[in-house]
């Protein structure tokens, strides 16, 4: 698949090359943890990609049969750790389906609260890194600056920066400090204009537009065949969100909200925000519109804030505490899918009638985005594969387990 | 379309496969015999008014019970189970697979049971199945690449199954 701005066979005409393999990690910092990828290379142009998976590998499936379901809670913060928050849903709510239990209104909109600010922060970290692996720096800067407030904002609810622990099975540990409603809407107002000079600097960028666009063309069918979700799914044109489409046990959290899915139906995006143009040279599915999903998708999470806090502070009642510790499981099956920031995100429990479940099962959508990343590499030039890895936002966390 | 509505749509090109199910579970299941999983996959990917075109996730689940006054007591014989959670984007429905298979083949420890493989059916089934394959030890007839993903190439045994031993050292380095 060659560029469409360097033909591959024009710049090796009289050039004589050899086949040759380069090891590519888990050290590279474009390889955003310890992935490794062994290319076969011919000259400049790559003919396979093999990735290399497991330096993270912990086993935490065989961890959550040893432990209780809130015992296992951060140790899967520690999966997908730049959105740990998402994690914790993902857990908890699976687990509540195995108990068939259900959270108070206030409750609900509080995981709201948590769980789309924490795509904000994931996505923020996506955006600025693939602006890095492209060698832009500011945005690498300017997003970790945004992404620090929300950091702040999780500290002050429950103390921690990076692994949370705090939307547990049965409800959250604690309920929102006094004032912090506050904070958030601060962070909100003073976020949004920052969000124009993030497309300014990358999205409508000359240069990032040919590092990015038509770079890494994944095809709708493709992407579903190799079980691609999240905005890699999206950004190929498929309208199809687990906030929308997923289980009613799951998208009863999102009841009441107004939101769209942003994904190119027909090489067009909804219109209800001021968006950049898309480039003449961005095909959907390429490393561009992934990045550009990402983009709305922060738009579209603070909306989904803000909506979310005005039902909070309305809602009556208090937040739900946590189940006990030791609470039994039911001899049955649960297998619940979550939208993560980096796609669907799934858990499955299996109880035998004591309080530590059978079998645990993590779905990784990383894992699964990961696994497309062969085909899209296949006669590309070897610097354009940072530009295909970093458009899958990849968590080696959560792939690794 | 529910599980009910798929399994009568099931029942007759594949009845002698169809072997259990349970519509009354938090997530209705068929179970469908191991080698008939290729071709009724097939089948629920390419029907129109099926097109189950996205495989999930590939669950093994190993039944075991080491301790004999427990394992008296379960409510099963020891077996590996596997489960394919499948969805369709265009019908927005969703199933849930199951398939048995003996823990050892010929109750010989150390010979994989085998099962086939969809891979062919859903190119996602190879990662998973590799996965499946390194953990619990399940060999799928008809995989191109099936070698370990996570653990090292040459560790031994399969970590997720129930009377896996933790080695004491690997290389060296203490592991316990």
């Amino acid at each position: 698949m060659p560029t469409n701005h360097v033909q591959p066979e024009t710049v090796e005409f009289d050039v004589r090359t050899d086949e040759m393999l380069i090891n590519m990690g888990p050290q590279h910092p474009s390889t955003h943890g310890v992935l490794r990828l062994v290319l076969q290379t011919d000259g400049e142009v790559v003919n396979e990609v093999t990735p290399h998976i497991g330096y993270l590998h912990r086993c935490a499936e065989k961890i959550g049969e040893n432990l209780t379901p809130r015992q296992f809670l951060p140790y899967t913060d520690r999966l997908d750790y730049l959105a740990g928050i998402n994690m914790n849903l993902g857990w908890a709510l699976c687990v509540e389906k195995l108990l068939g239990l259900k959270v108070s209104e206030k409750t609900r909109h509080l995981r709201v609260i948590m769980a789309e600010l924490g795509r904000i922060a994931s996505h923020l970290v996506a955006a600025g890194c693939y602006g890095l692996d492209l060698g832009s720096f500011t945005p690498y800067m300017w997003a970790f600056r945004e992404r620090e407030h929300i950091i702040n904002l999780f500290e002050d609810v429950c103390g921690a920066r990076l692994t949370y622990n705090y939307i547990t099975v049965g409800g959250v540990t604690a309920d929102l400090p006094t004032g912090w409603l506050q904070k958030c809407e601060t962070f909100l107002d003073q976020f949004e204009p920052v969000i124009d000079e993030l497309h300014a600097l990358l999205t409508n960028n000359a240069i990032f537009i040919r590092r990015a666009a038509n770079i890494g063309t994944l095809s709708p069918a493709m992407a579903i065949d190799y079980g691609c979700t999240g905005p890699v799914l999206r950004g190929s044109g498929v309208d199809w969100d687990m906030r929308r489409d997923g289980e009613p046990f799951y998208t009863e959290m999102y009841d009441g909200y107004t939101w769209q899915v942003i994904a190119p139906v027909d090489g067009k995006y909804p219109t209800d925000h001021p968006y950049p143009p898309v480039p003449p040279e961005a095909v959907v599915g390429d490393s561009w519109h992934r990045f550009f999903v990402r983009m709305l998708e922060v738009v579209q999470s603070m909306f989904l804030v803000r909506q979310a806090m005005e039902k909070y502070s309305q809602a009556a009642g208090d937040v739900d505490a946590p189940v006990a510790l030791k609470k039994k499981l039911s001899r049955a099956e649960a297998y619940l899918e979550t939208e993560a920031p980096k796609g669907q995100m799934g858990f499955m429990g299996v109880g035998d009638g004591s309080a530590v479940p059978w079998r645990v099962r993590i779905r990784s959508s990383s894992f699964c985005n990961l696994s497309v990343l062969p085909e899209l590499c296949r006669g590309t030039l070897v610097a354009d594969i940072p530009a295909i890895v970093g458009s899958l936002d990849l968590v080696l966390g959560e792939i690794d387990r | 379309m529910n599980a009910q509505e798929i399994h009568a749509r099931l029942h007759r090109p594949f009845r002698p496969w169809l072997l259990s199910h349970d519509f009354e579970a938090i997530d209705p299941w068929l179970e469908v015999s191991a080698e008939g999983l290729p071709d009724i996959g097939r089948y629920l990917r390419d029907q129109a008014d099926l097109s189950f075109d996205m495989l999930h996730c590939i669950t093994a689940i190993d039944y075991f019970e080491s301790d004999p006054e427990k394992a008296a007591q379960a409510p099963w014989r020891p077996h590996l189970e596997l489960v394919y959670h499948l969805s369709s984007i265009k019908h927005r429905h969703r199933l849930v697979l199951k398939t048995r298979s003996p823990r050892w083949m010929e109750d010989e420890p150390g010979l994989l049971p085998e099962v086939s493989s969809v891979c062919g059916v859903w190119s996602t089934a190879d990662w998973h199945e590799r996965e499946v394959f390194d953990l619990m030890g399940v060999y799928f007839l008809g995989n191109p690449g099936l070698r370990r993903i996570l653990c090292p190439e040459d560790w031994v045994g399969h970590p997720l199954r129930k009377d896996y031993q933790m080695p004491t050292e690997y290389h060296g380095i203490p592991a316990r």
